[in-house]
């Protein structure tokens, strides 16, 4: 595989092939400006940029290098901190942005702080017009970086001065030439097809039909998409993962359709590529694409993996739920669809017979009389796991709710959906007191757990709740989540 | 809606015109190392030849025994070169801190999860901890417990208890018009500092032993290290450049790593290299002591405090590690800023089944205070005002200035302090507003809090109380610096070389300060207690006035003028108002002259003493102050929660760097307001800590800091005579989060129309607020 390590072109014969691109980094390189801080993609201290072309231009990512596999970034520039400075007496504009507004402490957890800030800095003109404010896209692009010292607030005012006073770093200057280098490896990019006898590799599949004969040949390999959960298993776990089939450079899995009736999302999409589809055609899920793991994270993780992962408290499949999605499975035998509330089949447990993948997920487009609320509570706004997730979709005529579909997370051992509290919903006025039954009805759909995050009965009354919240929020143009008052000025 | 941090701040203070000198707000000396990536930390250091990676094989259960441990598939996994265990270690096996009861490795008892029972050392980092999932260990476990309250009815004590009286607190509870009582828990904290625990022991000449460690106590390290291994201290050498992060979590915490590095070391003859995996480091290093507190006030129909009982219990885990001065502390802070007539304090050290627990950012100060400001809010709910006015009725002032542990509140900094911010943050008027808009709105409830902090500065046992530096000139005038404090972010070092700049009067640039070292500056003080600057800076004044003062006698001498008209400024050393010689070329004519151009320098506070034994004393030199007014906004149907506002008032005394000084108090604050909201430690039925990654504790993210945090510096030099009359800021702004859970009691007391004051146990998470807006709802049905 070839890559640029900053400037430095660098081709790779053999790699293990679930190095981390962090590994990589301190241990083969020793390039030590990259930390460790978790190893498990909670902190942001090992935050990298991918650049990538994209449209002609080069596009920025930041991600977390302690959980990406090294086979991920093929044909990519990786730039670290020690690639920022143009010379060793000059800082960077984001660099001398930080230690200008006393944005270090312990230093720690600066380089990822730097390599985020560089991000923002690349990010393409239009998020500028989405109209999202500098303080949005500031806490966007840093909600994944910890920092223990500063309290943040110098780090918001270098991130403030870097967005005010923009200019072309070395980075854009060379722009040009780094496009010529990466799509030089790009051409020259051989489909490397494992060997049957292969006993350990990183394979890349550049198309459907490669990666189903890989999984039909190696059914003990396991499909990557982002990583961003399977890379624990190497990092905490330390399982050694002998056989990985990568999925981000099958072309048809990165699609995004939009039909007059559906959206189609390519199961290697990732959040950060679905974003402005889904925010388009779902505005209520904004408040949780912001809220699902870090924008890290979000560059890396895929909605299929999030479905296939089956995690309980996975953020999307309750969404999906809730909005009837649909999944497209193939394998080398053909090809099927499923309804997505037939897919979770227990704790991490799904319908994907052996050999089959998620191809796409498919979303019906909402009706003018559909009412979508998404809520996720957890402790912490920024990166946290939901204690519950609730997406709760209505149809309402004339003030009676017509049909129902509410999706939970976190409230069983798979995401699921409430059939009670949906049947006890229809035909009931969308008032406190028509949804009282169902409120009730929770308790016999779910029986909840009490763990590290919430207990049963904080899960139990907070869905509840959130029922309540919704109907209250349909008679009411404002918000009344606490999040939206963040900014208070009554 | 996220929305972006709008600060304000007052850099004055600085009237000095070179930069560099004390008061101005230079960058962190590691600044540029920083965002380049280039500041080193022990994982980062080039690796010596030979060197192995260790990693710990640690209990799987919380209490029992061994009853038997077969490590031979450890032995012979791939690239593992050697295992050690108990019986290997040729000193010391029991590396206490202060009291024994810390087992470096044990190979019987098991009182905590995760407790070290061998380490493995490989050619790799990753084949060592691989390794270590291969012990196959038996254990006996018992039930452990966890429970504070189930301890102290068991009598399960680590030390003895202690108690602080003035007057006859019985007997004025029994004559008080008011009385209440309550009880409160209030929740540990995990230090989240970003660099994890990591050493590397590199073997010398002659069992000689060289140690790299993320420590905010080398002289420990070196006096633990020592022991293990059987050898004098002169034996061992500590090197400390920098932490990613210490807040106490490193100040005794830091020494098992070393010490197993050490020994393995010493085992194998090669270099090796001990870093705990995050989740290691969460299950196996101590927290801030989680507390259980109650009181018992007796006060006037004004609300005014006749009387306090009150009561302190420090979860201290299964040894006494620090707890003693932890507990103590607490106690020292259970008046908090408030006059307490009569008084009756006891603080409790009680033992339980879970890992250590150690100092962190306040050393149980924190805990202390939650209990009186919890009672400054109940108090104003039964009288029925504001609790501003409860809180400035009971502040110490003329004739009511002797605290329960005797010493004289001498300054009533905190008066003018909180009238000043009373004003700038518009607290009454908000107040009202507040008021109405609860009153329109019946779900989401705002509140409303200004809390004080006044902190005891000095370390608690008196001969901690010293420093050293050490400062050599060069011939090139370039001058090399080194003191007994370690720099964790604090930035120390940048205020150190500040103080030695503007003594000898040249550029900051000049100032070379070098790793913290027990071979250059011996048997120092941990970094700990808010010290360091008071400390270390004092000590390297002194040194510096020492080097001064040897060359102005030179100067004074060869120019035939009196010592006291030499000045030095600018980097130059004038004899009068038209001549002077640079730095440099004093500095070599004073070597050829043969002038002795290095020195020491050492500090010892002042006016401190206790006498523990009738808890009676000056514990502290002085008083750290300061207030803070947060506004928050609650979900009364999920208990989530925002904090709007925050606008801090703080007292560092003649701030030696205002940006360092700020940068202190909104970390501080933003890392109290953790402790006290989100970040939950949690632990099973069987002792195993749940919350043991990132992923599942939570320190604050960006999106916490208040959107509007107005932080600023009270304008007052300190009274006593500190280095340039500064005062200490690392611990006290911590405190002042405490105003961000008084403000959450404030909006869910809204809900009775302030009339229940809520119990709020902390951390209050979204479901703790919750649970405490269900119970006033129920309570008023």
């Amino acid at each position: 595989m070839q890559f640029l390590l900053n400037q430095t072109p660098i081709t790779l014969t053999e790699f293990a092939p679930d190095m981390t691109l962090l590994e990589y980094l301190r241990t083969e390189r020793v390039q030590t400006g990259t930390k460790e801080g978790c190893a498990s993609g909670d902190c942001g201290a090992c935050t990298v940029v991918i650049a990538e072309p994209l449209n002609g231009m080069l596009h920025y990512r930041s991600i977390n290098a302690c959980i990406t596999y090294l086979g991920a970034v093929e044909n990519c520039q990786v730039i670290t901190v020690e690639g920022l400075s143009p010379n060793r007496s000059e800082l960077h504009p984001v660099q001398q942005a930080m230690v200008e507004q006393h944005g270090s402490q312990c230093g720690f957890c600066t380089p990822g702080f730097v390599m985020s800030l560089f991000a923002l800095m690349h990010q393409p003109k239009q998020h500028e017009s989405t109209g999202a404010s500098i303080a949005e896209r500031i806490n966007t692009a840093l909600g994944g970086n910890l920092c223990r010292c500063t309290g943040y607030r110098p780090i918001i005012d270098a991130a403030q001065q870097i967005l005010t006073h923009q200019t072309d770093d070395q980075f854009d200057l060379n722009a040009s030439n780094t496009l010529k280098q990466l799509h030089a490896f790009i051409s020259d990019l051989q489909p490397k097809v494992p060997a049957l006898s292969d006993q350990k590799f990183f394979a890349s599949p550049t198309s459907i039909n490669l990666l189903l004969q890989l999984l039909a040949e190696h059914p003990d390999a396991r499909l990557v998409a982002g990583a961003t959960d399977l890379a624990l298993e190497t990092t905490q776990q330390l399982h050694f993962l002998p056989k990985l089939i990568y999925t981000g450079n099958v072309q048809e899995l990165r699609q995004i359709e939009i039909s007059e009736q559906q959206i189609t999302l390519g199961a290697a999409v990732t959040y950060s590529e679905a974003e402005a589809v889904l925010i388009d055609h779902f505005p209520a899920i904004n408040g949780l694409l912001h809220r699902l793991g870090s924008l890290q994270v979000r560059n890396q993780g895929t909605i299929g993996g999030n479905i296939a992962n089956a995690s309980p408290i996975g953020d999307m499949p309750p969404v999906l739920l809730a909005l009837n999605a649909t999944l497209t499975l193939r394998s080398v035998e053909g090809v099927r669809e499923l309804p997505i509330d037939q897919f979770f089949v227990d704790y991490r447990q799904t319908a994907l017979a052996p050999g089959e993948c998620i191809e796409s997920i498919t979303l019906p487009k909402l009706s003018t009389d559909s009412f979508l609320r998404i809520y996720k509570l957890s402790k912490r706004l920024d990166d946290d796991i939901s204690a519950v997730c609730f997406a709760i979709h209505l149809n309402v005529h004339n003030g009676l709710i017509q049909s129902a579909r509410l999706g939970l997370g976190g409230m069983a051992a798979t995401p699921a959906r409430a059939h009670h509290a949906e049947k006890s919903l229809i035909g009931k006025p969308i008032t406190p007191e028509g949804i009282y039954e169902a409120q009730q009805a929770l308790a016999l759909d779910f029986t909840p757990l009490s763990d590290v995050r919430a207990s049963a009965n904080y899960r139990l009354l907070s869905a509840k709740n959130l029922l309540m919240r919704a109907v209250l929020e349909y008679t009411q143009p404002r918000s009344l989540e606490v999040m939206h008052y963040a900014h208070f000025d009554g | 809606m996220r929305t972006l941090t709008d600060s304000s701040h007052t850099l004055s203070l600085s009237d000095h015109h070179q930069p560099g000198k004390v008061g101005h707000s230079v960058a962190h000396e590691s600044g540029h190392q920083h965002v380049t990536g280039s500041a080193r930390y022990v994982d980062d250091l080039p690796e010596p030849k030979g060197v192995l990676f260790a990693a710990i094989v640690g209990s799987r259960i919380a209490k029992g025994r061994i009853r038997s441990m077969d490590l031979s598939a450890v032995m012979t996994a791939p690239d593992v070169i050697d295992v050690l265990t108990l019986k290997d270690v040729p000193g010391h096996t029991d590396i206490g801190p202060v009291f024994p009861g810390d087992p470096v490795l044990t190979s019987d008892q098991i009182r905590y999860a995760g407790q070290p029972i061998a380490l493995v050392a490989a050619r790799t980092e990753k084949a060592a901890r691989k390794a270590a999932l291969l012990a196959q260990i038996e254990y006996q476990e018992v039930a452990s417990n966890l429970d504070a309250e189930q301890a102290l009815s068991r009598q399960h004590f680590l030390r003895p208890s202690h108690r602080m009286q003035r007057g006859q607190c019985d007997q004025a509870l029994k004559s008080a018009p008011l009385t209440l009582s309550a009880t409160q828990h209030v929740g540990g904290q995990e230090h989240l500092y970003l660099e994890g625990q990591v050493s590397m022991a590199i073997p010398g000449e002659e069992g000689e032993m060289m140690i790299f460690t993320s420590s905010q106590h080398p002289t420990e390290v070196q006096k633990l290290v020592a022991e293990v291994l059987g050898i004098p201290f002169s034996k061992v050498t500590v090197d400390m450049r920098r932490m990613g992060g210490g807040f106490g979590g490193k100040e005794t915490q830091a020494a098992p790593w070393a010490c197993l590095a050490a020994l393995m070391a010493a085992k194998t003859g090669l270099p090796v290299k001990l870093r705990l995996p995050r989740k290691d480091d969460m299950v196996m290093t101590g927290k801030r002591h989680p507390f259980v507190n109650r009181y018992h006030i007796g006060f006037d129909q004004q609300g005014q405090i006749l009387a306090a009982d009150i009561e302190v219990i420090g979860n201290g885990g299964h040894s006494p590690d620090l707890t003693d001065a932890i507990v103590d502390r607490a106690m020292f802070h259970a008046d908090n800023a408030y006059y307490l007539p009569q008084v009756d304090i006891r603080g409790h050290r009680v033992a339980t089944d879970t890992v250590s627990h150690t100092a962190f950012r306040g050393f149980g100060g924190p805990q202390g205070m939650m209990i009186i400001e919890r009672a400054m809010d109940d108090i104003a709910r039964v009288i029925g005002c504001d609790p501003l006015d409860i809180r400035k009725r009971n502040l110490y002032g003329k004739g009511r200035d002797v605290t329960p542990y005797h010493q004289t509140v001498e300054y009533q900094t905190l008066t003018r302090l909180i009238d000043q911010l009373e004003v700038s943050s518009h607290y009454r008027s908000r107040r009202v507003k507040i008021k109405d808009w609860n009153h329109t709105s019946p779900i989401l409830k705002r509140g409303l809090a200004l809390t004080p902090v006044k902190f005891g500065i000095s370390f608690t046992l008196q001969h901690l109380n010293q420093a050293g530096a050490l400062i050599h000139i060069y011939t090139d005038g370039s001058i090399q610096l080194n003191h007994g404090g370690t720099e964790m972010g604090q930035g120390l070092h940048t205020k150190v070389s500040q103080i030695v700049a503007t003594t000898l009067g040249v550029d900051l640039d000049n100032i070379r300060i070098t790793a913290t070292r027990t071979d250059k500056v011996p048997n120092t003080s941990p970094t700990a207690a808010s010290s360091g600057t008071d400390l270390n800076g004092k000590a390297a004044e002194n040194a510096a006035l020492i080097l001064k003062q040897r060359l102005s006698k030179f100067l004074a001498d060869q120019q035939s003028v009196p010592v006291t008209e030499i000045r030095f400024e600018n980097n130059r050393v004038s004899w009068n108002t038209e001549d002077s010689i640079s730095f440099a070329e004093l500095v070599q004519q004073a070597y050829v002259a043969r002038i002795s151009l290095s020195a020491t320098g050492f500090y010892r506070t002042p006016k401190i003493w206790y006498d523990r034994d009738k808890a009676q004393g000056r514990p502290f030199f002085y008083f750290a102050n300061g207030a803070a007014v947060s506004e928050v906004i609650v979900d009364t149907l999920t208990g989530e929660y925002r904090v709007l506002r925050t606008d801090i008032l703080h007292d560092v005394g003649r701030s030696l760097n205002p940006a360092i000084d700020i940068g202190q108090i909104e970390g501080g604050f933003i890392q109290g307001m953790g402790w006290l909201t989100t970040e939950e430690l949690v632990w099973n039925d069987q002792g195993q800590l749940l919350s043991n990654s990132p992923a599942t504790y939570k320190i604050p993210a960006i999106s916490d800091t208040p959107p509007v945090f107005n932080v600023q510096l009270f304008e007052q030099e300190n009274d006593e005579e500190t280095v340039y009359h500064s005062k200490a800021v690392g611990e006290p702004p911590f405190m002042l989060a405490i105003s961000v859970w008084s403000a959450l009691r404030d909006a869910i007391s809204s809900i009775s129309d302030y009339q229940i004051s809520p119990d709020l146990d902390t951390p209050a998470t979204p479901e703790r607020v919750l649970f405490a807006v269900e119970k006033i709802k129920g309570g008023r049905s």
